[in-house]
C-alpha cells in the first residue's frame, strides 16, 4: 500500500526531496513523499557501502522504479555507519512507508553546523507548492 | 512548444486518474494504478491499453497485393481473407522501417497497422513506392484501438476463442468494432478497432467488464518479458531482421526490398545477434549500456514476473548462445546476467 502524502515535524529536507532525521551525531536518511510518488514502485536499491564517505549535495546510491533511475543525493556529510537491508531487499518499503520503514542508510555525521543550511518540514511544503 | 497528440480517450485517463507522459509526440499514460499492479492484472487476469496512437493505412486496389509483397518482407499470399501477418517494412539494406500488423480485409484491401513513432515516415515510405492501381491512405485519426490481454481477455468481453492472427467484426455491449486476435503481451487478448467516436464507450465497456486500465509502463515491461521487439529499441533501419531474430517473418524465396541483402546474411550469418537475458546481480539494465565484449542494451527493465533485470541486446553471433555469461556495465558497475532462451518469461502450463 503506498502511503498518504506527508512530511513530518521532525525531520531536516533537502530541495533534491531527500530528509535527514538528527540522532546526536548520526543521522538516518531517506528519501520523501514526493520522491517515492514521482519515481513510482522501487524495484531497485543500490545502496553505498559500509564506511562510504558521503558529502553534502552528493550521490550516494540510486532508486529505481520500473521506468526511472534517480541519484539519492545525501543532505548531510558523513560516513555511512549502515545500509537498511529492508529496502535493498524489498525496495517497495519506501513506497508503503517513506520516513519509517523504509530510511535508507544511517551516517556518522562529519558537520553537523551542515544541518543548519536544511529546510524544516513548514519550508520543504512551501518548496513544494512553488515547483 | 510542441503540441501533444491526444487519443480519444484522453479524457478518460485524466478521470483515473493516469500520470500522463509524452510519447512519440502523442500525450499518453504511463500508468494508473501503478506499473506492477497492471503487469501482474494482464499475466493473472486482463488488462485494457489504449493503443489509439498506432497508426492505420488502407491498402486497396488491384494492384494492391503485388505492391504489399514488394515491399513487405513476409508473405502476404499465404494470408486469406479474415486473416492478419506480422510483417516488417524493410529498406534497401534490410534494416527495418518499421514492423507491423497487415490485415487481409478481402480481395485487393488491406488494413495496415503501424507503430506510432513511424506513422508519417511509413506513408510516405509506401506513397514513394506505390504502383498504379494501388492506393494508400492514412486512415489513423478515424479509429481508436484498444487492446484486452490476459488469460481471462476473452471471458471477460464474453468473446468465443479463435486463432491467434485472425480478425472478424464483432462487438461489445452493442458496440460494433473489428476484433483481431492480436497483441503485445505474449497472453490471450484481442486488439478492438473502433471508430474513434466510439472509442470512449467501449473503453467504459471494457473497463466495466473487470479490465484492468493498464498504461505504457507496463506495455513495455510485458512485451519485453515476451522479447517482442521495439522499433526504436531492438531493431530499426540500421539493424536487419536476420540479426534481429525476425527471419522467419522475412519469406526469402520472393522479391522485397532489401531481400537481397537479407539473403547474403542469413547465407554468411550475422555477426551479431539480438539476444535476451537475464541479470545474475541486482541491478536495472537500460537502453544504451555496455556488455562487455561488445554490444549494448536495446531494451531493458525489471521483470516484475521474475523479481530481477532483464533486457535485450545485440551481442556477437558467437557470445548469443543462451547459459552465455555477459557482463553489463551498469552506470560504472560491471554486473552478471546469462543469455536465455526467448522468451524470458513463459507461462507455466497447467497440469
Amino acid at each position: 500500500m503506498a502511503a498518504q502524502e506527508s512530511y513530518p515535524d521532525e525531520l531536516l529536507y533537502h530541495r533534491e526531496h531527500d530528509w535527514a532525521r538528527i540522532e546526536g551525531d548520526e543521522a538516518v536518511l531517506g528519501i520523501t513523499w514526493f520522491a517515492q510518488d514521482a519515481l513510482g514502485e522501487l524495484v531497485h536499491f543500490e545502496p553505498p557501502g559500509d564506511g562510504d564517505p558521503v558529502a553534502k549535495d552528493g550521490i550516494y546510491g540510486e532508486a529505481e522504479s520500473v521506468k526511472a533511475v534517480s541519484d539519492l543525493i545525501s543532505p548531510l556529510s558523513g560516513d555511512v555507519l549502515e545500509v537498511n537491508q529492508q529496502v535493498v531487499d524489498a525496495p517497495e518499503t519506501v513506497n508503503e512507508d517513506p520516513y519509517g520503514e523504509g530510511w535508507l542508510v544511517r551516517i556518522r555525521l562529519a558537520d553537523p553546523a551542515e544541518s543548519g543550511e536544511l529546510l524544516d518540514a513548514a519550508a520543504y511544503r512551501a518548496f513544494l507548492a512553488e515547483q | 512548444m510542441q503540441t501533444l497528440l491526444r487519443t480519444p480517450l484522453y479524457g478518460r485517463h485524466l478521470a483515473l486518474g493516469a500520470r500522463m507522459v509524452p510519447f512519440v509526440g502523442w500525450e499518453m499514460p504511463v500508468q494508473y494504478e501503478g506499473v506492477l499492479a497492471e503487469h501482474r492484472a494482464v499475466r493473472a487476469d486482463c488488462g485494457v491499453f489504449d493503443v489509439s496512437h498506432m497508426g492505420e493505412f488502407e491498402v486497396e486496389g488491384p494492384r494492391a497485393a503485388e505492391f504489399l509483397q514488394s515491399v513487405l518482407s513476409n508473405d502476404l499470399d499465404r494470408v486469406e481473407p479474415g486473416a492478419a501477418q506480422y510483417t516488417l517494412l524493410t529498406n534497401e539494406e534490410g534494416g527495418i522501417v518499421d514492423d507491423l500488423i497487415a490485415y487481409r480485409l478481402e480481395a485487393g484491401r488491406y488494413l495496415l497497422i503501424v507503430n506510432a513513432s513511424n506513422r508519417d515516415i511509413d506513408f510516405r515510405w509506401l506513397k514513394d513506392r506505390e504502383l498504379p492501381g494501388s492506393d494508400v491512405r492514412d486512415i489513423s485519426d478515424d479509429f481508436a484501438l484498444l487492446a484486452v490481454q490476459g488469460p481471462q481477455s476473452l471471458s471477460r468481453l464474453a468473446l468465443d476463442d479463435a486463432p491467434a492472427f485472425t480478425f472478424a467484426e464483432g462487438e461489445i455491449d452493442g458496440i460494433e468494432c473489428m476484433v483481431n486476435r492480436t497483441g503485445y503481451t505474449g497472453e490471450q487478448g484481442v486488439e478492438l478497432l473502433v471508430p474513434a467516436e466510439d472509442g470512449a464507450a467501449l473503453w467504459d465497456a471494457v473497463v466495466a467488464r473487470g479490465a484492468t486500465p493498464c498504461g505504457l509502463g507496463a506495455r513495455d515491461t510485458l512485451r519485453l518479458e515476451v522479447c517482442f521487439a521495439l522499433h526504436g529499441n531492438d531493431i530499426g533501419p540500421e539493424t536487419d531482421a536476420i540479426s534481429a531474430g525476425l527471419g522467419w517473418v522475412c519469406a526469402l524465396d520472393k522479391d522485397f526490398t532489401g531481400a537481397n541483402e537479407l539473403r547474403r546474411v542469413k547465407e554468411q550469418g550475422p555477426e551479431s545477434r539480438l539476444a535476451a537475458f537475464v541479470m545474475d546481480e541486482p541491478g536495472i539494465p537500460r537502453q544504451g549500456m555496455p556488455i562487455e565484449g561488445g554490444g549494448a542494451v536495446t531494451s531493458g527493465t525489471h521483470s516484475p514476473m521474475l523479481d530481477r533485470g532483464i533486457g535485450m541486446g545485440y551481442v556477437p553471433a558467437s557470445r548469443a548462445e543462451p547459459g552465455t555469461e555477459v557482463t553489463i556495465d551498469l552506470r560504472g558497475r560491471p554486473r552478471r546476467a546469462h543469455v536465455v532462451k526467448k522468451p524470458i518469461y513463459e507461462r507455466e502450463e497447467d497440469g
